[in-house]
Parts: structure tokens; C-alpha cells; sequence
């Protein structure tokens, strides 16, 4: 069997994304991305063995919705298969594919647009028809109680959660592919509706529309495709509890135990140390505080203190979400595949304004359902 | 919306109803609090945990949950959020609140609609008692709402 740490990301492309790409079917998002990449590696549908997606059903509007989009990713009359959820876990699914021996290259995509149906709704889908949907309950509402009982389990302020977004829209500016691209303050963020008590409406993502493929390739196929292949290291993934009053609303306990099995597999003892860069699934501004915690960048509760310190942004020990984040682009399905492309690019020394000098080492976290439910860490480095 | 924009969609709408099968632990909790107004969980034969909702299978232990346990209608909020954005499915005209609660006799959460548009009004510990709906449809809604204990 091909070990962990010969499967390579040999290159990735990416849409711009944007509120509501209405001249293109996500078809032809996903047909974008994919050519870009046969072009920009060389080669052409042959070269790909296989082909994992990810997407979501109720967001496409009909069901195996992977079909709407074969001719785009080249896989009529070839092995396909979908993982209904966030990119990250295709990442893995594709990544499997080679460790199993079963394919030489894998072609990995994901897209959303998030504009042809309302978001709200979709994710009331979410819910369990009994106890929850009924309430009305989303994404914005699972968020707010988060954010209320971990702020005020570790006095964590709304001005230390606003940092999280004014550093996020700030690093969008130098990522040409971000939604968002727009320098707010901390006072914009503060003034902004009150939307989730105590959540505003920047403390919140926009919703975008957008597509990311990836090709993977087993070590020797790797370096023939690509001077610069960035090496699959470690995986870990842990669900936490679905229904909301079984669930830890303070800590991230599925993120922590992800992240341990992660680290463990690629030989990271002090993360702080070890990762030179990671991009991460913040679904609001202080869910980002919360994945310091459960990533160990960080101890227990301090997370506000932490983005304080500025280690995390541009300039300091470990940056987090150099592309802007989810705050800056959010085509919800996609989220998890966009943080392994831009990790990708950090490692190849392709990413340009946004790029972290000397990235070793990387950490993209993909996340599925409400508040940290379904947690996906991966570990990447960028010499073999 | 305009023309040109029109030009360039279709529009569609899924409709499919469902008969979503309750099962034993659904079917006794929404009964039991619409006929009675009786708020029950269940118990763990292992680490004696009260789950409210109750449902069949203590995740902790691994373990069938058959004990049925009346807990108390009132308890404490351990967190709340007031929500100022619109959807169809909302069953209040927001600013309303969510809670997360956890009612007198529970070992665990309760997620429910708390009355209270205000969030200064609203405090973590303060206690809630549930107000129940005065012609039950079997929903989770047959308890309306939770109110502050003032």
C-alpha cells in the first residue's frame, strides 16, 4: 500500500468568488476550473484516473446532483463518486483512492452557488424534523448561542471577535479570488446590525458562489507533473454530538480530538511551532477564536487574547486564513477544498500577495453541518 | 427583479411532503407534553444520565435508555441568542430568542424559543419556565415558547 506522505497535490485552480455569478451554471464553474488545471498542468481528461466531488443537494436543487456536472469533470464512463458535505472530506476521499493503489491521479472538485437558494432555509434543512427545524433554528441563530456561552464562559469581548473579521476582510485584499475585498474597522464591525445577539452582521460570512478543483497524484507521477508537489501528511476527523443541547457549546471538542489524531499522524508536537500557516472554516467571527483553542495554538479561553497578541495575522508566528477566509468568501460546500488549495499554494510558493515567506508546513480544517459538528484537519508539507 | 435578470433563470420550487415516522421516544415526549403538559426525558441504565429530548440511545454509554422520568417545566438558561433576521420558516415575527436550556431533573440541554426580544433582559442562570400551546398541532411548537421566571 502507497504510505501517507506520497499521495502529492501537483496543482489547483480556482473561480473568483463572488454573490451571484448569474452568466454561469455551476456546471460551468466547475468546467472553468477543472480546464484551467488540464491546461496548466499539460494534460488533458486522459492523464485523470478518477474523479471525487463534493457538493450539496439541496443547494444544487436536485438529488445525485454530482450528474449535473459529469461533463464538467470529465467522469462519463469514469470511476466517480461524491461526498454529499464540504470539500475537505472529498479531499480525503480522493486522497485514498491513490493511497489504496487503485488510482495514480485523482481529480478532486467542489463548488456552491450559494445564490440560487436561500441559505437560511437550506440549512434549517440541517435539523432534525422533531426537536429542532421546527423552531426555526439556522445557521445564524446555532451560531449566536455559541457565541454567547463561550464568550461568556471565558470573558471573551465582541471588540476581541470584530480583530477576527477586520484581519480576515484585510488579508482578502491580497487574494484576487475572495468575495469580499473591502478594509473594514473594528468600529464597522461593532456598528454593523445586530443580528445573533451577540452576533453582528459582520461578525457573519457573505454568501458567495464559486468552484475549486485539485489534482492528487501518487509520488512518481507527482514529480514528473510538477516541480513543486505538496505532500499529504496527516488526517484526522471526529463528529461531535448533532443535537445542539448534547453538545459542548464552549469548546470544539470534535476540532481538538481531529486535530490530535492529525498531528500525531504527521509528526506535529507544538503546533504553534510546527505549522508556518494554516486556513481555516470560520463560520463566524468567533468560531475563529474557538478553532485557535482546539487547534492548540492556543490554551483554553484565550483565544481572544491570542488574536490580540497579532500571531495569527500576516506578519506573526502562525497566520490563519492569509486568503481572507470564510469571511471573505463563503460557497458553503467548497469552504473545506478552498483552505486545502490555498494551503497548496502557501507550500508551492504560489500565493503570490497573500503569501507567507518560507511556508513549510500547513493545516487546512473543513468543517460539515452547524457549529463544528463535523470536523476534517489535514496536514501538509512541502518537501519530501 | 428585472427582465434581463429574468432572462437568465429558471425558477423552481421543490415541494415534497413527508410522513417523518416519530418512533417510540417522539411520539411519548410531543404526546405527553401536548395531552398532559408534562415535560418527560429518559434515563441511561448505565451512568443514570436524563436526557431531555429524550431519545433511544445514550451516546456516552452506548446503552438502550427505557426509564421514563418526569422532569420540571422551569429551569436554567445556559445560553441565548435574539435573532433579528427573517425566514419563512421562523415560527415567531422576530427579534425573538433562542435558548439553550437546562430544565430542573435534566442531565442534558434543551434547545427552545424563549419570548424575549431584548438581550439586556435576558441573563445566563436566569431562570425560564415553559409556556404551553393551548391547542397542540404535535410539534416540538406545543411547548409555545419559554418565558423569564420574573
Amino acid at each position: 500500500m502507497t504510505e501517507i506522505g506520497k499521495v502529492a497535490i501537483v496543482g489547483v485552480a480556482q473561480t473568483k468568488y463572488e454573490e451571484d455569478k448569474i452568466d454561469q451554471t455551476y456546471s460551468e464553474l466547475v468546467f472553468e476550473v477543472v480546464k484551467k488545471l488540464h491546461n496548466d498542468l499539460g494534460i488533458t481528461n486522459d492523464d485523470v484516473g478518477c474523479v471525487i466531488t463534493s457538493s450539496n443537494d439541496f443547494n444544487d436543487g436536485r438529488t445525485i446532483a454530482n450528474m449535473a456536472i459529469q461533463d464538467a469533470v470529465g467522469s462519463v464512463r469514469k470511476a466517480e463518486s461524491r461526498v454529499s458535505g464540504d470539500g475537505a472530506f472529498a479531499f480525503m476521499y480522493g486522497a485514498m483512492r491513490i493511497l489504496s493503489e487503485s488510482f495514480d491521479t485523482v481529480m478532486v472538485v467542489s463548488h456552491c452557488k450559494c445564490s440560487e437558494v436561500s441559505q437560511y432555509l437550506v440549512n434549517n434543512t440541517i435539523f432534525d424534523p422533531y426537536y429542532q427545524r421546527h423552531l426555526g433554528l439556522d445557521q445564524i441563530s446555532s451560531a449566536g448561542l455559541m457565541a454567547n456561552m463561550y464568550m461568556n464562559k471565558y470573558g471573551v469581548t465582541e471588540e476581541q471577535a470584530a480583530m477576527v473579521v477586520v484581519k480576515n476582510r484585510k488579508n482578502a485584499l491580497n487574494n484576487p479570488y475572495a468575495h469580499l475585498r473591502e478594509e473594514i474597522s473594528i468600529n464597522d464591525v461593532l456598528n454593523s446590525k445586530m443580528m445573533a445577539y451577540p452576533l453582528k452582521e459582520l461578525d457573519f460570512p457573505p454568501f458567495s458562489d464559486g468552484a475549486v478543483a485539485m489534482l492528487l497524484a501518487k509520488e512518481d507521477v507527482a514529480k514528473k507533473m510538477t516541480d513543486t508537489p505538496i505532500w499529504f501528511k496527516g488526517y484526522g476527523n471526529c463528529t461531535d454530538a448533532y443535537y445542539l443541547g448534547n453538545r459542548n457549546m464552549t469548546d470544539l471538542i470534535g476540532l481538538e480530538l481531529a486535530a490530535k489524531e492529525a498531528y500525531r499522524m504527521a509528526g506535529v508536537n507544538n503546533p504553534r511551532e510546527n505549522l508556518d500557516v494554516c486556513e481555516v472554516s470560520e463560520s463566524f467571527s468567533v468560531h475563529e477564536l474557538m478553532i485557535y483553542e482546539a487547534l492548540g495554538l492556543c490554551d483554553k479561553g484565550e483565544g481572544g487574547k491570542f488574536i490580540e497578541s497579532g500571531e495569527t495575522e500576516m506578519n506573526g508566528s502562525t497566520p490563519v486564513n492569509p486568503s481572507g477566509g470564510v469571511l471573505s468568501s463563503n460557497p458553503t460546500m467548497a469552504n473545506g477544498l478552498i483552505r486545502v488549495a490555498e494551503i497548496a499554494l502557501q507550500l508551492q510558493g504560489k500565493a503570490d500577495k497573500r503569501q507567507v515567506p518560507n511556508a513549510k508546513t500547513g493545516l487546512a480544517y473543513g468543517m460539515n453541518g452547524i457549529c463544528s459538528q463535523g470536523n476534517c484537519v489535514l496536514i501538509f508539507g512541502g518537501e519530501n | 427583479m428585472s427582465q434581463e435578470i429574468e432572462k437568465k433563470v429558471f425558477r423552481g420550487r421543490i415541494k415534497v411532503p413527508y410522513k417523518h415516522t416519530a418512533g417510540a421516544y417522539v411520539e411519548k415526549f410531543i404526546t405527553e407534553i401536548g395531552k398532559n403538559n408534562k415535560i418527560f426525558g429518559v434515563k441511561c441504565p448505565k451512568c443514570k444520565k436524563v436526557y431531555v429530548p429524550p431519545k433511544m440511545i445514550c451516546f456516552e454509554c452506548f446503552e438502550k435508555m427505557e426509564e421514563w422520568v418526569e422532569i420540571g417545566n422551569q429551569g436554567i438558561v445556559k445560553g441565548f441568542t435574539v435573532i433579528t433576521h427573517s425566514t419563512p420558516v421562523m415560527p415567531l415575527e422576530p427579534p425573538f430568542a433562542y435558548g439553550i436550556i437546562r430544565l430542573d431533573g435534566a442531565d442534558t440541554d434543551f434547545v427552545h424559543i424563549i419570548k424575549e426580544s431584548d438581550p439586556e433582559k435576558l441573563k445566563i442562570g436566569m431562570k425560564v419556565k415553559a409556556v404551553f400551546k393551548e391547542k397542540p398541532r404535535k410539534r416540538i411548537l406545543d411547548i409555545e415558547y419559554f418565558e423569564p421566571i420574573q
